[in-house]
């Protein structure tokens, strides 16, 4: 391969940056958002053949055209926010949960199986049940994998993804039990509905908006917040003022299966009245770009997952204007993580023009490197 | 009779898996674990049906080859762009590689959906190029083509440029310590890029191969992104082992179709609902070997150790 | 000597930021030769080398090899002119075999064939008498065995001037013979080497000379035959520095902590702690001297709870002694059990008899405070975890030498940090930032701390700025025991004295201090005994009013015990 050829110097070096006015980090995103939808204008010049300014007004006409596109923009935003918010916990403490998807069906499944199989129960009860079980699935899904890790330190990311098949073949399972015919789409069931509250989305509405700030206070202002974050950036202060790791782990964990398990109650309760193996639709991956762009902070990841829901439904708006295919909304919010992902870079290192003198000042710190990791390994 | 059937059936469907895995293994050699595989293998199958759409005409063979390099083509700029994002701009693995399944997949249903049935009629043609010298087979023997012996070539030789040579020993090094191979002189950043980007394309090549040559069907893309997340799994499943995964991915072939064979099989009838929960023995497979692994903490079976970290030589 | 010159560097300097690491050094080293390069740690022994290896360039100065001027700007260029260092921390990839490790980076057109490198490896290690099986795994192997393989590794790529940075500090005296063995085969052999150390039996023993550094200057050079340890460590310690450092008579010394036969192997098997006893006392400054990497930093984290002994004795007596006991007891139940074992007296010292006397009466007794403890607590502190510690009443401050990495969170602001500590407090589920927020004013205020505000994250803050944030907080708990690991360490002299003086405050407060640090001056001037820890073991425990610099310098170096100072 390349390795042995002569060693070839960028004219610039890169540095890790130690702060960052708000401003400027603000504006590399604004700006890696604008280019971003500069590139899928000039894609929509050749797929649909439209002006960009078609194209981005369109986007807004699809996402807050009519009444009812604000509702449904509203309702697909909590519900991405709530999923958002349950693996946020988790990924402040470095903990790669790729399992939202998962942990969300099971508790939509679980709250599903309540309404089957309780049917003499009163609404109230049925649905203080499913909740309870929707958030005990979701608290199960999410602890196993805690657990090992805990005790082993099984890989999570790789455990958490698999949960999400398991979870998924439970459903298809339940779903050829439940459905006699064997058509595996069971319909809109007629129990189990959460209270209409004015319009039928704003009672999901509120719940999540009260659960952000739920997890925004959890976050900043309790005790279990605060050993999060400290577990998160270093382990080894963790144990030096004494906080136990590992139950750190496994309770946060909890903490975030279950509201997936709520987040998956909340579909079945506020929405679907159903259970699919599509009812996530891949919400449980979106939702780790919504918290991680947002340096999970649960105030800014409103406007995230806005922003997220947006491109989808504007992106949607456009499939049926110009008649091109339905995966356009996919396409135009993968170009726009990119963007955004990449700029993260510019946020936190800079470049610097290499002049002779600096490179011989570089130390080649390598050294540094491997001390500091064996210092790591220590602990 | 119908046992050989499903085992030969399912020695070819796991060379969908066993193409996914090794490219991942490359990927995770030097530390970076793609988990935009599934998006990638998307493209892969996406890159071959749009050149023969451009390509109708041409004569059988030359179209399957066309489509392969279009394939590698297509897969190799996925692995660009990741390794841009990962290694240059030091971003968070997971999350671009999720990014990329999401746009690999976007991508793919749109080249997809696109395709009019007289296009979808343009490649099938072709099929019968891609499933020599057994086309015409009435078993799984039919899957048996060139495709399948081109997975297993180069899932050995993977296996033996890792183990037996030198610039395997380099990545391997990469992957486990870059400060040391660093230090040694090692280009980190290209043997990243390099992996990468050779790793990506041979997962592109099984989504080609699943598309084109094992379903034969534009719509084939819709399940791909399950089977791309199970050659992840059997990246840990082999641990990490090219040559052992084509043993691992006949397995996961098997677990794969046991749902819908094995009842016939037998001769018994378990319900219809009994096939989900077969179709999740991959996963649990792969949860338990991932458990046992870290459980017994044995070196060598461990991921590279800097799997998921960003290299920055001035890190302090 | 008609020897050839083989490396030499003339006038060579290098500043890192406002730091000289070296100032002017010459170095010469001729070919069938091994020059020991001797000096105390942050002399710039490691730098100097660390730019023959090309790991540093030099701001000024040039460098011959075989007396052509050479440019050596990385490893590889090194390499190239024949130069290997073998650095205290190695470089080698666990999971590979140490021949793998030995031909990692070679990039020759050869055909790769590992069975080629083997045999190779073999007849080096023949040559040299090394022990070595190439098909090992790093991870299998012992530190003497990873050094072996990081010396082929040099010698495999053809190196003839080798440099050792502290080859023997991971080694047991007999690995260490058997390395310098094989090191003095080498030099028969024509190689030059280079080793750096500290320790003087070794440069007696080993080498042909001496080069002293101090303080990133060039001493001198000396022909070992010529020398003797007492020259040798005058000329590497220097004269003593007055510091006028404020040091006042212990006041009510009592025993603190008293840790006996304390013994402590690491991860990789070594014995990190070997016996090791003394006692910290109230009211004193009890300094931790030694090279580091002596087991210092262990024996802090076993006392803290972060590391588990294996063998000996953790003791607190928590001061109790004339303290009321309703400080610490609330039901008449406890105080009446306690007071039967005969464990109260009156501020008089007449003890205290419950049998004839009331409830109301015992009561009134206890809560106006006329009934007091007449001995300390004795508690156990081995193998509790630091919240275990916390949790029996034990107020033991840490300051970590690893500010940033254990002691604070970097990340987080310095009312954050404050809380560390103290978050548990209340019974709330939520955290009050409130007292961490006036505590936070309070040291940035009294320590000077340069800072926008208290809600900047610590890892903006300069060096001095972060350990005053974290001794600040360490202090605030009011400690009875208060242990720094090198809080001066990448300080200027203001906050140096700043430390200095918070630490001597605690001590007049009667607390006792434990202050581990390298610089013997200051050893010499701010603690009242110092300890002498050397290779884990106690090498002496001495009046810091009274003895030497030379004679810390010595017992810092002495491997053999048998002569042990006499324990205060």
């Amino acid at each position: 391969m390349k390795a042995n050829t002569k060693k070839f110097e960028l004219p610039f070096h890169v540095i890790k940056r130690s702060e960052i006015p708000l401003w400027k980090s603000l504006l590399f995103r604004v700006i890696a958002v604008v280019a971003a939808i500069l590139l899928c204008s000039v894609l929509s010049i050749f797929m649909i053949e439209a002006n960009p300014f078609k194209f981005i007004g369109t986007l807004f006409v699809g996402a807050f055209g009519t009444p009812a596109r604000i509702w449904a923009f509203s309702k697909d935003a909590a519900l991405l926010l709530c999923i958002a918010l349950a693996i946020t916990p988790a990924f402040k403490m470095r903990f790669w949960n790729i399992g939202a998807e998962g942990q969300t069906l099971i508790g939509a499944l679980a709250a599903v199986a309540v309404i089957i199989y309780c049917k003499a129960l009163p609404e109230w009860l049925l649905l203080v049940l499913m909740f309870v079980a929707a958030i005990l699935a979701g608290a199960i899904w999410g602890g196993l994998p805690a657990l090992f890790k805990a005790l082993w330190g099984t890989n999570e990311t790789l455990f958490t993804l698999m949960m999400n098949y398991v979870a998924s073949g439970l459903v298809a399972y339940f779903l050829l039990l439940w459905t006699p015919s064997g058509s595996s789409v069971l319909g809109r069931l007629n129990r189990g509905h959460l209270p209409v509250l004015g319009h039928e989305n704003l009672l999901l509405i509120v719940l999540v908006l009260l659960l952000t700030v739920g997890i925004y206070v959890y976050q900043k202002y309790t005790k279990q917040g605060y050993e999060i974050a400290v577990v998160g950036e270093s382990e080894n202060t963790a144990k030096y003022i004494g906080i136990n790791v590992k139950s750190v782990i496994i309770r946060t964990m909890l903490i975030s299966g279950a509201i997936c398990g709520f987040a998956g109650f909340l579909i079945v309760g506020a929405l679907d009245h159903s259970v699919a193996v599509t009812s996530v639709g891949g919400m449980g991956f979106t939702a780790i770009m919504v918290s991680w762009l947002a340096k999970f902070n649960p105030l800014i990841m409103m406007g995230t997952s806005a922003f997220i829901t947006f491109l989808d439904r504007g992106a949607a708006q456009v499939t049926t204007t110009f008649n091109i295919d339905s995966s356009f909304p996919d396409m135009v919010i993968g170009i726009m993580l990119f963007f955004v992902i990449g700029c993260e870079f510019f946020i936190g290192y800079q470049l610097k023009r290499r002049s002779h003198d600096e490179t011989k000042d570089v130390p080649k710190p390598a050294i540094t490197a491997k001390v500091e990791s064996k210092g790591e390994n220590e602990q | 009779m119908m046992f050989l059937d499903y085992f030969l059936t399912s020695v070819a469907l796991g060379m969908t898996f066993l193409l996914g895995c090794t490219g991942e293994i490359l990927t995770e050699k030097v530390g970076h674990l793609n988990l935009g595989i599934p998006g990638i293998m998307c493209i892969g199958g996406a890159s071959g049906c749009l050149a023969l759409k451009f390509c109708h005409g041409l004569p059988g063979f030359l179209a399957v080859i066309i489509a392969i390099l279009a394939a590698i083509l297509g897969g190799a700029i996925m692995g660009a762009i990741y390794s841009f994002l990962t290694v240059t701009l030091k971003a968070n693995q997971n999350v671009t590689g999720l990014a990329m399944t999401t746009f690999g997949v976007g991508v793919t249903k749109y080249i997809m959906n696109g395709m009019a049935i007289n296009a979808y009629k343009n490649y099938l043609y072709a099929l019968k190029y891609f499933r020599a010298p057994f086309s015409s087979a009435a078993t799984g023997l039919k899957y048996w083509g060139i495709m399948m012996y081109l997975a297993i070539a180069i899932a050995i030789g993977a296996a033996y440029v890792l183990s037996r040579t030198r610039v395997g020993l380099h990545l391997r090094a990469v992957g486990e310590n870059p400060a040391t191979a660093d230090a040694v002189g090692i280009n980190v950043t290209a043997y990243k890029y390099g992996a990468t980007c050779i790793g990506s394309a041979i997962a592109a090549l099984g989504g080609l191969y699943y598309i084109m040559d094992f379903m034969g069907s534009v719509e084939a893309y819709k399940t791909i992104e399950a089977l791309g997340w199970l050659s992840v799994a059997l990246v840990i499943f082999t641990l990490w082992r090219p040559h052992i995964s084509i043993f691992g991915s006949i397995i996961f072939g098997m677990l794969y179709l046991a749902g819908t064979r094995i009842p016939t099989l037998l001769g018994i009838n378990l319900g219809m609902s009994a096939t989900p929960l077969l179709q999740m023995l991959p996963y649990l497979v792969t949860i338990i070997v991932l458990i046992v692994v870290s459980v017994k903490n044995k070196k060598e079976n461990q991921p590279p150790a800097s799997l998921g970290l960003s290299y920055f030589r001035e890190e302090r | 000597m008609a020897k050839k010159i083989a490396l030499e560097m003339k006038g060579v300097t290098k500043t890192f930021g406002s730091v000289v690491a070296n100032s002017n050094v010459d170095l010469t080293v001729y070919r069938g030769e091994i020059l020991a390069v001797l000096g105390e740690n942050g002399c710039g022994k490691t730098t100097l080398m660390n730019m023959i290896a090309g790991i540093y360039y030099p701001d000024a100065g040039n460098i011959f090899i075989d007396g052509q001027e050479v440019n050596i700007t990385s490893p590889a260029d090194a390499f190239a002119h024949g130069i290997g260092m073998i650095h205290q921390h190695f470089k080698l990839v666990d999971l590979f075999t140490a021949a793998e490790n030995i031909i990692l980076g070679n990039s020759s057109d050869e055909r790769y064939s590992i069975t080629k490198v083997i045999e190779e490896v073999k007849r080096i290690a023949d040559k040299y008498g090394f022990r070595i099986d190439p098909k090992k795994k790093i991870y299998d192997m012992s530190v003497s065995e990873k050094q072996t393989v990081e010396i082929i590794k040099v010698l495999y790529r053809g190196a003839d001037i080798l440099i050792l940075d502290e080859p023997s500090a991971v080694l047991t005296p007999q690995e260490t013979d058997r390395l310098f063995e094989v090191l003095r085969k080498m030099r028969e052999d024509g190689k030059s080497i280079i080793i750096i150390t500290h320790k003087l039996h070794e440069v007696l023993s080993i080498s042909d000379r001496v080069t002293i550094l101090r303080k990133g200057e060039h001493i001198g050079t000396v022909n070992t035959a010529e020398t003797n340890a007492e020259a040798l460590t005058e000329m590497m310690v220097g004269r003593k520095v007055r510091l006028n450092i404020d040091r006042p008579l212990p006041q009510n010394v009592r025993d603190r902590l008293v840790v006996k036969n304390l013994s402590m192997t690491d991860a990789e098997g070594i014995k990190v702690l070997d016996n090791v006893s003394f006692t910290a006392r109230s009211g004193e400054i009890l300094g931790i001297a030694g090279i580091a990497g002596s087991g210092q930093r262990e024996l802090l984290e076993a006392v803290a709870g972060l590391k588990q002994p294996e063998v000996g004795e953790i003791i607190f007596n928590r001061p109790k002694k004339n303290l009321p006991v309703s400080f610490y007891h609330k039901t008449l139940k406890e105080v009446v059990a306690l007071a039967a074992e005969g464990k109260f007296h009156y501020e008089d010292g007449t003890p205290v008899d419950f049998t004839d006397m009331s409830r109301a009466q015992i009561r009134a007794l206890v809560n106006g405070g006329k009934v007091l403890f007449n001995e300390d607590d004795v508690m156990d502190l081995r193998d509790k975890t630091p919240l275990q510690i916390r949790e029996v009443g034990v107020r033991l401050s840490f300051v970590p030498e690893d500010r940033l990495g254990m002691g604070l969170v970097g990340n987080m602001d310095i009312v954050d940090n404050m809380m560390l500590r103290s978050y548990r407090k209340s019974n709330t589920a939520f955290v009050d930032r409130k007292r961490p927020s006036a505590l936070a004013d309070k040291v940035v205020r009294e320590l000077e701390v340069v800072t926008p505000s208290t809600h900047t994250s610590v890892r903006r803050l300069s060096g001095g700025n972060v350990q005053k944030v974290l001794v600040g907080r360490e202090i605030a708990a009011a400690p009875s025991v208060l242990m720094a690991a090198y809080p001066v360490r990448g300080l200027d002299i203001n906050s140096s004295y700043t430390i200095y003086n918070l630490l001597t405050e605690q001590k007049k407060n009667g607390v006792a201090v434990v202050f581990v640090g390298e610089d013997l001056d200051v050893l010499l001037e701010l603690c009242d005994r110092i300890m002498v820890i050397c290779a884990g073991k106690i090498t002496g425990i001495v009046d810091g009013r009274t003895v030497t610099k030379e004679e810390v310098g010595l017992l810092m170096t002495k491997t053999d015990i048998s002569d042990e100072k006499e324990v205060l």
